[in-house]
């Protein structure tokens, strides 16, 4: 396992800078971050209200994909970045295949737990498209506004 | 008896175990199984990855699919039925 | 029509490029089939009786003479030189294999069109109207708004791995021919009492196992908010859907337990908390589309056409084909022409790529290019002069399209059943054929008048029997092709689901149990009551006493 991390736009296996973790469960029964580095677990069935004013006390939340078909941490990945302005590590853990990697990055993840054979084809999948449609939580510009540059320019 | 049914994964061709271990296109070619056997066989034919998209177990006799899913497999292993002129049932024995 | 920028060209050869090598890592066994499965879906590619099928989106329904030309070509040189259109506005190849399908992939984008999100769990093609810009009773045109939606829902990053499906249709008209109220999203716009338009949003409907009515949770959304209130829906049901049974994961079973009122608090919650601005698309990004979607110039013509009546009076056919076949259109002097795919005997919805070129030949010169698909797996060309519909019936005649059934008996929607699907559990298109003979064959069908019938081979209601007037579906009985009827479904304004009539019929009894039920309503209808109003007012009962005939009583 390695978990490769967004840093400057890079993307890079990251040194062992392991952030003690805390879950939901243990959250719930009292547990608070202190010194040092802290990431908080979440279920991808947890509302984040419930944790929301706490947030910013994180360095990372890690976020979870029991297959990876089930596409709900991409929601709270996305509400996490634009409801609750978190500007921490999301970080993707459980079945994470590079094939959804573009999707997450865009949602708001920044670190991946993946196999470390699989870094090569997450660089691959993760600049599979230069350009998209929506607004995300990426810094990618959507075509419209692509489009209306461009006009602006030929102006 | 079993017969194990698959599709070629470069082309999604109907096709069947043979006893060479072959695939082959011809259900009456296919190797005919006791029940008991067909098990480990199905096995190690989804173990094929790289040929067979799929691969599942068929009540097969005398070349003719036989059972609950005899009339599926027999549109699979000829063509389908409102277009004679299609699938295997158009094609001369080679 | 809508023409793709250097952008839309990006994403769409991007996709093809990654698809590309997802085969490739397929091929060496880097992949497993699990793991490609969802991938090659979200690519339109499924593994189905014979083969592989590839289901290509014709977005909104709409065509033009050179994509259909393309699609010819590419069912010639890569298929078996035909297709097939499906109730949802796509066009389906049987025969493909999956080291060609990048190919394919290219071709189509060479013509702007693509195949992507066409299957698995995440937003499919939008569908529409076919008569879209051509209607007479339309408030606007809707398709720019199904462009809009096309363009946001493709490769959406968090909408792209939902608990299933997703189906979103769009109607600007009072008769609603998009069957929005059976979507997971109806979108009809309307106007409201300060003549603003704007959308009604509609969720929950569809048919499948569990079919449904869709429920109103808004009746007015101004249409520039229309993407951040779908996003705020799509969120709600990504977070709340169920994913732990695939038979209640879609949206309708999460609106039907939770309730419509407090589904709509949830949305209305979601969305009043989100930043709309990120979302909707800016107004002149909405005007650019809008433009693409123009009328085309038409010429300023007479209401009536000598050169039309004159050929009515001398060609009966014709005479009959006009009236059955064309519907009126907003300007003086054309009409719709609407090109029937369920010539009786041939299996509903097939088209053959010389067929496909000769209405791309009829698209280019009497139709200002364009063409339309219909989710009852016909084809329309939207603009066409009365003064040329005798030249474009007879062309459609010599190519085997003079079929003068459009919302007849024999213009029956079947899925592909047993003959090709994999999740068949009966054949759909024997029984629709045989339908389709009798009924056209008998001459009756005029008599008959305003009659659907659909036909799907198992649950899953591709057929959309639940909204037929009379809805087939196959069960299988042991090992045997079983048919069950429902009775008094319609997917338009007056949505409404078919009511099971009782036991299953096989291949043999279900033809003929039909027929009786058709000659019931010729006997009981009062004047000018269509099918559906007669089987309302006089009940299931009845019905059912015809349906079965004689075999009841034993
Ligand atoms: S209704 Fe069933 S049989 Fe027909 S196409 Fe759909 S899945 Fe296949």
């Amino acid at each position: 396992m390695a978990t490769l991390k967004f840093t400057d736009g890079e993307l890079a296996p990251c040194r062992e800078d392991r952030a003690t973790e805390i879950t939901l469960a243990e959250w719930r029964e009292g547990a608070r971050p202190e010194a040092g580095r802290f990431a908080l677990a979440l279920p991808n069935d947890a509302a984040l209200d419930e944790v929301a004013h706490a947030l910013a006390r994180f360095d990372a939340i890690i976020l979870h994909f029991p297959t990876f078909k089930d596409g709900r941490a991409l929601s709270q990945a996305r509400l996490l970045r634009a409801r609750y302005g978190f500007a921490g590590e999301i970080r993707a853990r459980g079945e994470v295949l590079p094939d959804q990697a573009f999707f997450m990055a865009r949602a708001g993840f920044d670190a991946f737990e993946i196999d470390c054979e699989a870094i090569e084809s997450f660089r691959t999948a993760l600049s599979a498209f230069s350009c998209v449609y929506q607004r995300s939580s990426d810094d990618r510009a959507p075509v419209y506004a692509r489009r209306a540059a461009t006009r602006a320019a030929a102006a | 008896m079993k017969a194990v049914t698959g599709n070629l994964l470069s082309n999604g061709r109907v096709v069947y175990l043979a006893a060479d271990d072959h695939w082959t296109e011809r259900l009456e070619d296919a190797m005919l199984l006791d029940d008991a056997d067909a098990e480990p066989v199905l096995a190690a034919a989804k173990s094929r990855i790289r040929e067979i998209a799929n691969a599942y177990l068929i009540d097969a006799e005398n070349g003719a699919a036989t059972g609950q899913k005899a009339l599926r497999e027999t549109i699979r292993a000829s063509g389908p039925s409102v277009r004679k002129d299609l699938g295997k049932q158009a094609e001369p024995r080679s | 029509m809508y023409r793709y920028d250097e952008f839309d060209e990006t994403i769409v050869r991007e996709r093809i490029a990654e698809f590309r090598g997802q085969v490739a890592r397929r091929l060496s066994g880097a992949l497993t089939e699990d793991q490609f499965k969802p991938l090659r879906l979200m690519n339109g590619l499924y593994l189905q009786l014979h083969a592989y099928m590839l289901r290509v989106a014709i977005p909104y329904g709409t065509l033009s003479s050179r994509q259909m030309r393309r699609l010819a070509h590419i069912a010639r040189k890569y298929d078996k030189g035909y297709g097939h259109m499906t109730t949802r506005q796509n066009i389906q190849f049987n025969w493909p294999a999956l080291v060609d399908v990048p190919d394919i992939l290219e071709e189509l984008a060479d013509v702007e069109m693509h195949a992507i999100q066409t299957s698995g769990n995440c937003i499919r093609n939008v569908t529409s109207d076919q008569y879209a810009g051509a209607a007479a009773d339309e408030i606007e045109d809707p398709r720019p708004w199904c462009e809009i939606i096309r363009q946001w829902s493709t490769l959406h990053p968090e909408f792209s791995y939902l608990p299933r499906k997703f189906k979103i249709a769009v109607t600007a008209s009072a008769h609603d021919r998009a069957a929005v109220r059976v979507h997971d999203i109806g979108l009809r716009l309307h106007r409201n009492a300060e003549g603003k338009t704007g959308f009604e949003v509609i969720v929950g409907g569809g048919l499948g196992r569990t079919p449904m009515i869709g429920r109103t949770i808004r009746e007015f959304l101004p249409k520039e908010h229309l993407l951040s209130y779908l996003e705020a829906i799509m969120r709600v049901y990504n977070l709340h859907g169920r994913r732990d049974n695939i038979y209640k994961a879609r949206i309708k079973i999460l609106v039907h337990s939770e309730g419509a009122e407090s589904f709509r608090r949830a949305v209305e919650d979601e969305w009043s908390g989100s930043d709309k601005a990120a979302v909707d698309p800016p107004r002149e990004e909405i005007e650019r589309i809008r433009r693409y979607f123009a009328p085309p110039p038409f010429e300023k013509l007479e209401p009536e056409s000598a050169a039309f009546d004159k050929a009515r009076a001398a060609d009966a056919e014709f005479a009959r084909w006009a009236r059955v076949n064309a519907a009126p259109h907003k300007v003086p002097g054309y009409v719709i022409a609407n090109i029937s795919l369920k010539t009786p005997g041939a299996p509903p919805g097939d088209i053959s790529a010389a067929q496909m070129e000769a209405v791309a030949d009829l698209a280019e010169r009497y139709s200002f290019d364009e063409l339309r698909v219909t989710h009852e797996q016909n084809l329309c060309l939207p603009h066409v002069k009365k003064d040329d519909l005798y030249d474009v019936y007879r062309a459609l005649k010599a190519a085997g399209l003079g079929a003068a059934n459009i919302g007849l008996a024999s213009d029956i929607v079947a899925c592909p059943g047993l003959d090709y699907c994999d999740l068949a559990n009966a054949r759909s298109i024997p029984i629709a054929q045989r339908l389709a003979e009798r009924f056209a064959f008998s001459g009756e069908e005029d008599d008959i008048g305003d009659l659907r019938i659909k036909i799907s081979g198992c649950i899953n209601a591709c057929g959309h029997h639940h909204v037929g007037h009379i809805g087939v579906l196959g069960v299988d009985k042991k090992g045997e092709e079983f048919y069950q009827v429902t009775l008094g479904g319609s997917p338009g304004e007056d949505a409404a689901l078919g009511e099971i009539v009782g036991r299953g019929l096989s291949a043999d009894e279900v033809v003929d149990a039909v027929g009786r039920l058709v000659d019931f309503y010729k006997d009981h209808r009062r004047e000018g009551e269509r099918f559906l109003d007669a089987y309302r007012r006089i009940g299931l009962e009845r019905f059912k006493e015809a349906l079965y005939g004689d075999a009841e009583i034993h």
